[in-house]
């Protein structure tokens, strides 16, 4: 046990410079892929045929394939198209893409409950279609989404460790790193793993203050009622 | 006699091979309110929806103050901020307050700033005798408080004409007051207003027109007395008994 106190306490400065770069890289990541899915998922519902057709395209290939052949088609693939990221912006940009089209899905669920009810009451005061879409759909469906959506940071930050893959030092190749060096693979994972957790049970605090902060007094009901 | 408000002209709604209305025509002449009355399933609701173009008749015109309105190249948004509309269940915008959902046309339809629509707002909020729900949501009001704000919240756009859509069919029997009251204040302050409504006593009190539709057609139409008293059709006369019936009032006059 003091064996592994000393490895924890040894190898804690180097797990938490990769834990900050597995942060940047999940909040950069969900940022892209908030951008995406606004587009992708507003596009499925609202958009024309061929809008509708492309954001369906872009949600359901990057769902529909794991992760890793993502971020190897991208850092491995793309050069032999001329395309060359580097290994940190081709992890953002796989993590970005992949998280875009699983919140493209959650504002979609979200955006269709919000019913056509709605639609019409703005249309008939006079806003246009795509007036309503963003004053009056767009803000009760992404309030809907949230408890859904709060899974996405989780997700997105555990499977940051593909990343690892692409040799990304962040908390997952750190600890890689520390169990070559001590020969004590159980005890660096597990660190590893005590990290992770840490970080996830604080997102986890910072979720569940959003969900309160922007709930909508008695729209609970309401939903329930129509 | 001045201009009419609202013209429709032999209107006429498609769904597929299912008739909804079939041409219809109607004039809506300033001040006028006109109740429409008939079963369900008869097309109102929608002939309301294609007035302000809602959804689209496939066939006819409808003119608003001597304008086409339905020509290609006009622009309905335009179109439906002069023509309000209140629904059956309400549609106010959930996540706004009392006084918000006022103030979202007039700052995004009428460009008016934030200040002045505010003032606006709680102006239309008091007429409607709601002034102190002005910071409420939408889940924290009764259906009847509800459906007031709805009605400000048209009304805070100058329409030149309302449209109303079974405004009480979805009120507990104890809030039908409220709203009728609002409504009939607005009638006798020469708003032009067209009601689809299955209430006869406002029908009798306040509309000045009374039109009797069923099967996608009107059938009947006058002065509410004498749609009541002397009934040119007999379905016109079977229909209004049996709604009065419901409201204990026995009907005077049959057919001639």
């Amino acid at each position: 046990m003091s064996a592994w106190l000393t490895l924890f306490r040894d190898g804690l400065p180097s797990l938490l410079a990769g834990a900050w770069i597995t942060l940047e890289l999940t909040a950069a990541g969900l940022v892209l892929g908030f951008g995406l899915g606004l587009l992708s998922g507003l596009g499925r519902v609202y958009g024309n045929r061929p809008v509708r057709w492309l954001s369906i395209a872009y949600i359901e290939v990057f769902r529909g394939t794991p992760l890793l052949v993502q971020l190897f088609l991208i850092y491995y693939g793309l050069p032999g198209l001329g395309i060359t990221f580097s290994r940190l912006d081709a992890a953002f940009l796989a993590m970005g893409l992949n998280s875009g089209a699983y919140q493209a899905e959650y504002l979609r669920g979200s955006l269709q409950a919000v019913g056509l009810g709605q639609m019409l009451a703005g249309r008939a005061i006079g806003l246009s279609r795509w007036q309503t879409i963003w004053h009056v759909i767009l803000p009760q469906a992404m309030r809907l989404a949230i408890p859904a959506w709060a899974n996405e940071p989780v997700a997105l930050l555990k499977s940051s460790a593909v990343a690892f893959l692409v040799a990304v030092p962040e908390l997952m190749a750190r600890a890689k790193s520390i169990a070559a060096q001590t020969y004590d693979p159980i005890g660096a994972y597990l660190a590893a793993g005590l990290v992770y957790l840490g970080i996830v049970f604080a997102l986890d605090q910072v979720l569940k203050t959003v969900e309160r902060r922007t709930r909508i007094p008695g729209l609970d009901a309401e939903v329930k009622r129509a | 006699m001045s201009q009419p408000v609202l013209i429709a002209k032999n209107l006429s709604k498609r769904y597929g091979e299912n008739v909804i209305f079939n041409n219809i025509s109607l004039t809506v002449q300033e001040r006028d309110t006109i109740v429409i009355v008939g079963p369900s399933g008869t097309g109102k609701s929608t002939l309301l929806r294609c007035l302000n173009l809602l959804t689209r008749a496939e066939e006819g015109q409808i003119w608003l103050d001597g304008q086409e309105i339905t020509a290609k190249d006009f622009n309905e948004d335009r179109a439906r901020q002069q023509i309000g509309m209140v629904f059956q269940n309400f549609l106010l915008f959930n996540h706004l307050t009392a006084v918000e959902n006022i103030m979202l046309g007039l700052t995004r339809v009428k460009k008016m700033h934030r200040a002045e629509a505010r003032l606006r707002a709680m102006q239309e909020l008091a007429k409607v005798d709601l002034a102190d729900r002005v910071d409420h949501f939408p889940g924290q009001l009764s259906g009847g408080q509800q459906q007031r704000v709805a009605i400000a919240r048209a009304l805070a756009l100058d329409p030149r004409v309302m449209l109303f859509d079974e405004p009480t069919s979805a009120l507990d029997p104890e809030l039908i007051g409220e709203v009728l009251g609002v409504m009939k204040q607005l009638s006798i302050d020469g708003m032009t207003m067209l009601v689809v409504t299955h209430e006869m006593g406002f029908a009798r009190e306040v509309a000045n027109r009374m039109i009797f539709m069923e099967k996608g057609g009107i059938v009947e139409e006058g002065a509410p007395e004498d749609l009541f008293e002397h009934p040119q059709q007999e379905r016109t006369h079977q229909f209004l008994s049996k709604i009065n019936e419901l409201h204990e009032q026995p009907p005077k006059g049959r057919p001639a």
